[in-house]
């Protein structure tokens, strides 16, 4: 099975590493070079130095072979754009995006996304762990 | 008209300017402290200081009226098919128009479904392509919702139309010639007009025909 994560960050670089480990072929995507640095010496998976935006990148990291994408640029715009791009032109099987803004991320949810936001797990589980832990405040 | 145009950058703040001067009603979204100040000092309160990517800031600058026609055109163009995805589907805005700032974006543009689509570097070179007309055939406009698009094309004496008349012509599915310009002047296209070498044709044809009459009117070798 054949992954592609674009955006090499601590995010992206943890999911590819993680996927390697799984048995996946991973290649990962970035702008930088110095990314590359954040899969660790023992990377053996592909590393393919571009924008996400563009096709002939996301075609040498081998995008038209993959069973699944992994999209965790620092930018919520450029993920989502790349999410869909990988969704219709390419008819990846699982495509799976980060969001930071639970706006933006529930509007393309809504709209057939896989979107994943951090931001919103963090709120839940915050206010979960008060509510579990600290007595409800008497009603006035 | 309502218009909320996203991006006060150079593109921006001169099509606010004139749309207020038609005496249209303008919202303008700009995120940067530097611009947004000068803007403000421009355009008063119809200034809307925040990300136009934040569904929150295009609440705020009235997106469910919604506006008659919403302008994307910051300088990314993921933040401007962002913008306008947001605003047709999920406000039903009846018309947005994007900047794409990299001609290589263009398909995502189109893939994604917003079809009017602004590109400065594309029109450039169509226009230089027009002062050059040795390139064969020039795109002079694009219709996109219409499915077709104004061409330009210059006969050549080696063209396997040239002395030919219109009426006699076999061109290809989809396209009509509207014009010659010879001599300085212009004419409208008859049946009888007969074609000569450096004629500049305009022809409208349309989706992807544009290729077949650049072939029946200039010949296969051309590139």
């Amino acid at each position: 099975m054949n992954a592609v994560v674009i955006g090499c960050g601590r995010v992206g670089s943890a999911v590819a590493k993680g996927l390697a480990a799984d048995g996946w072929e991973v290649t990962v995507l970035d702008e930088s070079e110095d990314a590359l640095s954040r899969l660790g010496p023992s990377w053996r998976g592909g590393f393919v130095i571009g924008h996400g935006m563009d096709a002939k990148v996301l075609e040498r990291a081998g995008i038209a072979e993959a069973d699944a994408a992994v999209v965790a640029t620092s930018g919520d715009n450029t993920n989502v754009v790349i999410g869909q791009v990988l969704q219709r032109r390419y008819g990846t099987r699982t495509v799976v995006v980060r969001v930071l803004d639970p706006a933006r991320a529930k509007f393309y949810a809504e709209r057939g996304l896989n979107t994943v936001c951090p931001t919103q797990t963090a709120i839940s589980v915050l206010l979960e762990t008060v509510q579990a832990s600290a007595p409800a405040p008497q009603a006035t | 008209m309502y218009v909320v145009v996203a991006g006060g950058g150079k593109v921006g703040a001169n099509v606010t300017r004139s749309l207020v001067e038609m005496g249209h009603e303008i919202t303008l979204i700009e995120e940067r402290p530097d611009r947004f100040a000068r803007l403000e000092e421009e355009f008063g309160p119809a200034v809307l200081r925040g990300d136009a990517t934040e569904i929150s800031i295009l609440e705020r600058a009235g997106i469910a009226r919604p506006p008659e026609l919403l302008l994307a055109v910051t300088g990314d163009d993921e933040d401007n098919l962002v913008i306008s995805q947001i605003g047709k589907e999920g406000y039903r805005v009846p018309k947005a128009i994007a900047r794409v700032n990299d001609p290589r974006n263009q398909s995502h543009f189109d893939l994604l479904g917003i079809k009017q689509t602004v590109c400065a570097t594309t029109s450039i070179l169509g226009l230089v392509e027009h002062e050059v007309p040795e390139h064969g055939l020039v795109r002079l406009l694009q219709l996109p919702e219409e499915g077709l698009e104004i061409v330009e094309v210059q006969i050549e004496p080696k063209s396997p139309v040239a002395g030919s008349r219109v009426g006699g012509l076999t061109l290809p599915e989809g396209s009509r010639l509207i014009s010659v310009f010879r001599h300085g002047r212009t004419e409208l296209v008859e049946p009888s007009t007969v074609m000569r070498p450096g004629d500049q044709v305009l022809a409208v044809v349309s989706d992807d025909s544009a290729p077949a009459l650049r072939k029946a009117l200039l010949g296969a070798s051309r590139a």
